[in-house]
């Protein structure tokens, strides 16, 4: 276990260290961002002072250990546009995104592991064939239409919750039925197949004919062993959610990272982008390397191999 | 005795099962119908559009469509806040959804099939290192990076093809490469590279022809991806650039509107979904047919 912790700990470090650079070299696709950062109507000599001010004249390899160094320090830069600390903003607005990405997942799996669990008792039922309705239409419901629907129908109409805004909880409530259903249907399909094999496994027969309840059967044996990918692909989609939460952040107005980073990108914040995805990124690499842990821990095939 | 004689009778006759499996699903009938009326009214736009998509009129803005009593048959879905026929914007539309759609998945296709089919056939260190690379890739939050790159380089169609191609091939190289795995491990693969068949050949007369099914069926799964990514991208005004008349586009600019004119909205959203509902049942629909087996 610990050869394999290690082993993964290396992984996610170096993965972390190809996706900084990715992040960095990214935003030198164009030509000058002294150009971008100073606007169309600067002078030449404006020009050349940013670029000194910011270093933008050294080799974009030393511009990039150096921007490592602080960033592993904890210390991303200026915001071009806030003229305050990206760490500090970032940090600001992260807890809104952390709280609607949990409430978002929770709804998820309470969605879908039921649902899935239903389907897989009864393959090709009629809750079968709902499970699987709702997870080919949440595929194709584009999650930016579904939110705007949400408020015509919701807000406006029913006039039930609020449009935007990130105050009460009731500001929540959208975009993490918005988030959540997009997660959803990948995880409904993982625990129906997942409940499906292990239904049909010797053991379960045997706790069957040993004369269980068939509750304890469905859930002290199957669906503590089916929900074990289901985990990990839960973590994977928490850590998809963060980039997701841009597009529901946006139409909400959840003053969160998501939101933030819309904001940094359309007024060419480029430290703030820099930032946000290395932020983004880091979460998910460490979510998947606790995921893997967890999955190593329980099922031992896999530190083995 | 019926169902070992159905048996037999399904394996005598092949290509018979193939067609009466299509029309026998559902799924696949709906998705075919649907992505096929698509294909045609994109191929057909300039023929069957009833006005030119980019002409505005501002005496008539914000006609509604037809169903409303204020609509008139002369704009079937209305007109938009600059008075352009909705219904032409409309099909034109869906030729910029497929053009990005397929674009983008044959670029993706390309970089994952070739990086999936290699880490499956060589292994050892090349496996290691694509397995590495669709890690990294994965890390990064497609929405924020293809947003900025976007942003930096400028909105076209050109660049949203070429940014979600880049982005898109995770799955490709993921299903690819353990497609790969599967096959290389088979006799006739053992065979060939025994009788001194090049690798090249290898790969191309062996492997590739037992690896596309699958190919096909995540290709229209990223096809319809990469559409739903575009209209994502348009909407947030960092994807195609207005007048075009991408659907993503035409959601956020009815958007102000929606309270009163929620037709704006409500019509290129449920041509959106329709289209990337009916290319899911289709890649769902030929997972099914191929390879029953992998139903679940």
């Amino acid at each position: 276990m610990l050869y394999y912790t290690l082993k993964r700990l290396a992984l996610a470090a170096l993965v972390a260290l190809t996706v900084s650079f990715i992040s960095f070299g990214l935003l030198y696709l164009s030509s000058d961002p002294a150009i971008a950062m100073a606007g169309e109507t600067a002078s030449d000599a404006d020009i050349e002072a940013i670029r000194q001010l910011y270093g933008f004249d050294r080799p974009i390899l030393v511009q990039y250990f150096d921007w490592l160094q602080r960033a592993a320090a904890g210390d991303l830069g200026k915001s071009y546009y806030f003229r305050t600390d990206v760490s500090a903003l970032i940090g600001e607005r992260l807890p809104t995104t952390m709280t609607l990405g949990v409430c978002a997942i929770t709804f998820a799996i309470l969605l879908s592991v039921p649902l899935g669990v239903a389907a897989a008792i009864r393959p090709n039922s009629f809750i079968d064939r709902i499970a699987l309705f709702l997870s080919v239409m949440g595929q194709a419901l584009p999650s930016f239409w579904f939110a705007l629907m949400l408020i015509i129908f919701l807000s406006v109409s029913l006039r039930l919750l609020p449009t935007s805004g990130s105050d009460t909880w009731l500001h929540f409530v959208m975009p993490t039925v918005v988030l959540g259903y997009y997660a959803a249907p990948a995880i409904m399909r993982l625990t129906r197949t997942g409940m499906l094999e292990v239904l049909s496994t010797d053991y379960i027969r045997t706790a069957r004919a040993k004369g269980l309840r068939p509750w304890v059967v469905l859930f002290k044996h199957a669906l503590r062993n089916a929900v074990i990918p289901v985990v990990s692909l839960a973590a994977v989609q928490f850590g998809f959610m963060l980039g997701g939460s841009i597009v529901v952040e946006t139409i909400f107005a959840l003053h969160g990272a998501g939101f933030l980073a819309w904001e940094s990108i359309t007024r060419n914040d480029l430290p703030t982008v820099q930032g946000l995805i290395l932020v983004f990124s880091l979460f998910y690499i460490v979510l998947t390397f606790f995921a893997d842990l967890l999955n190593a821990w329980l099922d031992p095939r896999i530190r083995i191999n | 005795m019926a169902e070992v004689l159905s048996k037999t009778q399904e394996i005598q006759s092949g290509g018979s099962v193939f067609w009466s499996r299509i029309l026998g699903h559902q799924g696949v009938l709906i998705g075919v119908t649907i992505v096929a009326a698509v294909i045609l009214i994109a191929l057909s736009a300039p023929l069957i559009a009833p006005h030119d998509p980019y002409h505005q009129d501002l005496m008539n803005r914000l006609v509604p469509p037809v169903w409303d009593a204020r609509g008139s048959w002369e704009h079937i879905f209305g007109t938009d806040h600059l008075g352009r026929d909705y219904l032409s914007r409309l099909i034109y539309g869906a030729r910029i959804s497929l053009l990005i759609g397929i674009g983008a998945a044959l670029i993706s296709g390309l970089i994952g099939t070739f990086l999936g089919v290699a880490a499956g056939y060589f292994g050892g260190r090349v496996d290691m290192v694509v397995t590495f690379l669709i890690t990294v890739r994965l890390s990064m939050p497609v929405v924020l990076v293809a947003l900025a790159v976007v942003a930096i380089v400028g909105g076209s169609l050109q660049v949203v093809i070429t940014v979600l191609g880049l982005l898109l091939w995770d799955r490709f190289a993921v299903v690819m490469r353990s497609s790969t795995l599967q096959i290389r491990s088979m006799d006739y693969v053992a065979a060939a590279e025994a009788v001194g068949c090049s690798t090249t050949r290898v790969l191309m007369t062996e492997i590739m022809p037992n690896v596309v099914n699958n190919l096909i069926v995540i290709a229209t799964l990223e096809i319809a991806h990469a559409i739903i990514l575009e209209a994502a991208l348009s909407f947030l005004g960092l994807g195609v650039q207005p007048p075009l008349p991408s659907w993503g586009l035409m959601v956020s600019e009815g958007k102000d509107m929606m309270l009163f004119e929620p037709w704006l909205i409500t019509i290129p959203g449920v041509a959106l979904f329709l289209l990337v509902l009916a290319i899911n049942l289709l890649g769902d629909g030929a997972r099914d047919i191929t390879a029953p087996e992998n139903r679940n």
